[in-house]
């Protein structure tokens, strides 16, 4: 067990944090809890949940952002994905689209199949990520440091990248209930047509 | 005749499509160094993410197109049926049929073999692009990709675009 278990937030509440900030940005949500409570806290079209694919969260995230180069993009990441898909931080860190804030809710564990302990507690993904090439690389723990790094991040050019450390606990919420060309279908509008 | 590979390009703009990714391949290396001569072509490092960039690029307004070794078929599974088959975002695959008739370097030999199958057996529609009827293979492909809005594969044998 981790020292700071139980000071630290949980992620729904830095999910929450984040999504206040937001207007018109998009935001990719990886698959697992982050995506089920993402949508349960503040559920919007500007929203792209995944179900599967596990590890491709950013490289849908760069897609968004290279097609949209004038539209803010989140990921809304962990740390089990971005293991799964580490390749992703070079190839942002190689393009560097200004558009991009990558976001990590790192609890240490893979949460949704019975919090086994991932390898991030002894490799830095922050600094991964600096070594890759984002150009700004914040980590916080505390939530009020998350939601002014955040804001920041949202105003400078990026590729940014905020590791936030969190506890293992998840909210009971249940699964989306929105069918996946459905997600799809109102997140290319929000995308194209500016509807958030 | 092989197709020279600016013209399979300017012909891939002419239906429609307008964002180029992938991992290369000796095969495909002419329609690679065409795309990066026109500063068209985002390299990605692995194939499941050229297929979820893709995705991406789809949902922000874009055409896709993914060009891969069938090799990157395999990594690119997970990809292709929890996200783009199931969430109906659609691209094209540029598929090099590496081990097409059973010769090449051993290691392309079993995915060369099954390759047709594979892609029949995760319901991706699929055609061995043709030099002589090329346009009609691209527009035929367009035609997938706008009707049923799901990744549809060219495969591409060795000589056939120069």
């Amino acid at each position: 067990m981790r020292p700071e278990e139980g000071v630290l937030t949980s992620r729904s509440r830095a999910i929450g944090a984040v999504l206040e900030l937001l207007n018109d940005e998009l935001v990719v949500v990886c698959n697992g809890f982050a995506s089920r409570e993402a949508y349960a806290i503040r559920d919007r079209p500007a929203n792209f949940y995944m179900i599967g694919s596990m590890g491709v969260a950013p490289a849908i995230g760069l897609g968004v952002a290279l097609a949209q180069p004038r539209r803010k993009v989140l990921i809304f990441d962990g740390d089990g994905n971005v293991l799964m898909g580490m390749g992703t931080l070079a190839t942002i860190g190689a393009l560097r689209p200004k558009n991009l804030v990558h976001i990590v809710f790192d609890n240490e564990v893979y949460g949704s199949t019975g919090n086994q302990p991932t390898i991030s507690q002894v490799v830095p993904l922050d600094q991964v990520a600096k070594a890759a090439g984002y150009r700004n690389v914040q980590r916080v723990r505390e939530l009020e440091d998350l939601i002014y790094e955040a804001g920041v991040m949202l105003k400078e050019d990026g590729p940014s990248f905020l590791l936030v450390k969190v506890s293992e606990l998840a909210d009971d919420v249940g699964r989306i209930d929105i069918e996946p060309p459905a997600i799809t279908e109102r997140f290319r509008k929000a995308a194209v047509g500016g509807i958030p | 005749m092989p197709i020279p590979a600016k013209t399979i390009v300017t012909d891939l703009e002419d239906v429609g499509f307008d964002f180029f990714t992938g991992v290369p391949d000796s095969t495909l290396g002419g329609i690679i160094a065409a795309l990066v001569e026109r500063r068209r072509y985002v390299p990605a490092v692995r194939e499941d993410e050229a297929m979820a960039m893709a995705a991406g690029a789809y949902m922000g307004g874009r055409a896709p197109v993914v060009l891969m070794q069938n090799s990157g078929l395999g990594t690119s599974l997970n990809a292709l049926i929890s996200l783009n088959l199931i969430y109906l975002q659609p691209c094209l695959l540029m598929i090099s049929w590496r081990g097409h008739d059973g010769k090449d370097a051993p290691e392309h030999l079993v995915m060369g073999q099954v390759l047709t199958k594979l892609l029949d057996l995760v319901r991706i529609p699929h055609r061995t692009l043709s030099a002589e009827r090329c346009k009609e293979d691209l527009s035929w492909a367009a035609q997938v990709f706008n009707q049923q809005r799901i990744p549809v594969a060219l495969l591409i044998v060795k000589g056939v675009v120069a």
